[in-house]
């Protein structure tokens, strides 16, 4: 059984990295030493009674000296009060949860849609840190405009991966999807993909990779309560009948396993 | 009230429901603990009275489709569809790690027949670990048409006598709020031989999307719990301690040792905390230190003194 903590975080750095998006650092010593690339936290974003539940957010880097981040988009209540947190503050964090990536030693490409870029820099050092060699890494950020991808590049080259970037509207990058980056790629079939992003983005991916013979782990989301196992509300369906759930048996899953609508 | 060495006291938290005693009245309510061993690194579950496990069905049940749960003000809807693995399997593979806490196990049971509630009892009661049963009767009754055993207290009485009968433990029911008078089925179940009750179980409600002009939730209904349903809660448990002389264990939005409290004043021998595990896996636990620390504070010889001590008029 993989141990779990319920930590209080302090905030120790604050970045508006664009209009909507935020990372958070925390001194979270447990929950960082424990972590694996994949896996996520619970973060409580108030103390009061609503809203009541944790909001899940992928470990976006940790450090065994006990720094843990996360980086994030505002997109209703829990993240606006989140973002609302300033350094200093101390925050209730509940991790490591989850199945993370199954890191495999054969060349790597990471494939990251807006804020699916967040679990992939873990990932990224933990591959930079097996005896391999990452000149044959690619990782594809993709995102709607410069400021959802641009920040983050210079974190994701430090690993000497070849980093390739994509916009939907052409202001940074390539334009278009990351799909479409991938495909002009030419990569090695023993080449293994590592993607998370929005559904349709991994639903292609998906697609993608079993026509060239690369594996293709996805990291997916469900809405959740209790992150652990215990309530049973975050199921998704599979494709062999029957359901998983995502904070214990993922959030990565092997891309085929699942069931994709397109 | 107990004292260690150098004067330190000890609380006594010693409740009773019926036979089984247990060493504090807070338990986890099925269904929002999953099999216990989930939280084992989260919290010593050696140290609440009970553990409740999520309810088992004779046949392993997948569930319904998501989305299976949303937040609501202060609560949570659920339509988990009562997804379990099934009373052969719970007995192989989660009874023999349950058995080794040393906390008296109470399992929670749901059927679609009284035959199949029958069968499931005659299961557990040949395991040893079982402490207790706690009968789910909010699940709809399929011989009479889809009505819950808990809305029509014939049923209720009936399915109760069914499980007592072939139960070498306790049986607690567990009764559904959505029902217009909570009192009469509490008056059914008792006579039907119930051990104690427990209340409420969720209320049914529903939440819409209006972006996408769709049900939140795959079911269209779910059961709301949490914070938001604790004063129907009291007010049920209340009630019931006015109607019946059987043991009443707590449920609905208990999140401290303060809610807690409230509800043994209200008459409740015991408490089961739900929702809050969610939101604080230690809730459990540290509800138990803070009914301790109540005891202590107002030097009561025993947190008996609390039920059913509240003043009206
Ligand atoms: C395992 C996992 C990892 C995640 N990692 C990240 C991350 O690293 N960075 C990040 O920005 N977000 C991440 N998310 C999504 C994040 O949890 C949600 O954005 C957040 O819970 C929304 O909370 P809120 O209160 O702001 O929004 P709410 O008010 O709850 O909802 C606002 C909108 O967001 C949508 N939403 C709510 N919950 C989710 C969810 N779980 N997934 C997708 N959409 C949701 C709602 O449908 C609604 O449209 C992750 C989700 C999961 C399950
Ligand atoms: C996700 C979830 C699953 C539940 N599953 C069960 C169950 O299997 N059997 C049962 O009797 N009650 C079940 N319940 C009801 C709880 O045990 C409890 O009665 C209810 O949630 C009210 O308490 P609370 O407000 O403290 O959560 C469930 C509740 C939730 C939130
Ligand atoms: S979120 Fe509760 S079981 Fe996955």
């Amino acid at each position: 059984m993989m141990t779990q903590y319920q930590e209080k975080a302090v905030v120790i750095r604050r970045e508006q990295l664009s209009a909507d998006n935020v990372r958070l650092t925390f001194e979270c010593p447990d929950i960082a030493a424990a972590a694996y690339p994949g896996q996520f936290v619970m973060i409580r974003v108030g103390t009061g009674n609503d809203p009541l539940l944790r909001r899940p957010f992928s470990i976006h880097q940790a450090h065994k000296e006990g720094l843990l981040q996360v980086y994030f988009k505002i997109v209703g209540r829990g993240t606006e009060m989140l973002a609302e947190v300033g350094e200093g503050a101390e925050v209730s964090i509940l991790g490591p949860l989850g199945r993370g990536f199954r890191l495999v030693e054969s060349p790597a490409c990471l494939v990251g849609g807006g804020l699916g870029i967040a679990p992939l820099l873990f990932l990224a050092r933990e591959l930079s840190r097996l005896q391999r060699d990452c000149g044959l890494d690619t990782v594809i950020l993709g995102g709607r405009s410069r400021s959802e991808v641009e920040p983050l590049v210079k974190d994701f080259e430090q690993f000497g991966m070849t980093v390739v970037t994509t916009t939907d509207d052409g202001s940074y990058g390539q334009r278009g999807f990351v799909t479409a980056a991938f495909s002009s790629l030419s990569l090695p079939a023993s080449c293994a993909v590592y993607c998370c992003g929005p559904e349709p983005m991994m639903a292609g991916m998906n697609v993608l990779c079993r026509a060239r013979g690369n594996s293709c782990q996805v990291s997916v989301e469900s809405v959740m309560a209790c992150g652990m196992g215990a309530c049973l509300g975050c199921s998704k369906p599979t494709r062999g009948g029957g359901y998983v759930h995502v904070c214990v048996d993922g959030p990565v899953f092997d891309a085929e396993e699942m069931v994709w609508n397109i | 009230m107990e004292y260690l060495n150098g004067g330190v006291r000890i609380p006594d938290l010693r409740v009773d429901i019926g036979p089984l005693s247990l060493a504090n009245p807070v338990m986890t309510a099925s269904g929002t603990f999953g099999y216990a061993r989930e939280f084992e690194s989260l919290l010593n579950l050696r140290r609440l009275g009970a553990i409740i496990v999520k309810g088992i069905s004779l046949h392993p049940r997948s569930g319904n489709p998501p989305p299976r749960i949303i937040e609501t003000a202060c609560g949570m809807l659920n339509a988990i569809g009562l997804q379990n693995v099934g009373v052969d399997r719970f007995i192989v593979e989660k009874i023999p790690y349950l058995g080794t806490l040393g906390v008296p196990i109470i399992v929670n049971i749901l059927g679609d027949s009284l035959d199949e509630y029958r069968h499931i009892t005659e299961k557990l009661s040949g395991c040893g670990t079982v402490a207790a049963i706690e009968i789910n009767i909010s699940c709809p009754n399929v011989k009479k048409g889809g009505v819950a055993f808990g809305a029509d207290p014939a049923m209720a009485a009936a399915v109760t006598r069914t499980v007592r009968e072939a139960a070498a433990v306790p049986v607690i029911v567990k009764l559904s709020p959505n029902v217009t008078d909570v009192t009469v089925i509490a008056k059914a179940v008792e006579d039907g031989g119930a051990t104690a009750v427990s209340l409420i179980n969720t209320l049914i409600g529903m939440a819409i999307d209006l972006k996408r002009r769709r049900p939140a939730l795959a079911n269209v209904c779910g059961g709301l719990s949490g914070p938001a349903i604790k004063p129907v809660a009291l007010r049920m448990v209340y009630q019931v301690a006015q109607a019946v002389s059987i043991p009443i264990i707590g449920i609905g939005g208990i999140a401290t040792a303060e809610d807690a409290l409230e509800f043994m004043l209200a008459g409740a021998t015991a408490v089961q905390i739900g929702t809050a595990n969610f939101v604080n896996p230690r809730a459990s636990e540290e509800v138990v230190d803070g009914i301790g620390n109540y005891v202590l504070q107002e030097k009561l010889p025993s947190v008996r003194e609390v039920i059913g001590a509240l003043e009206t008029g």
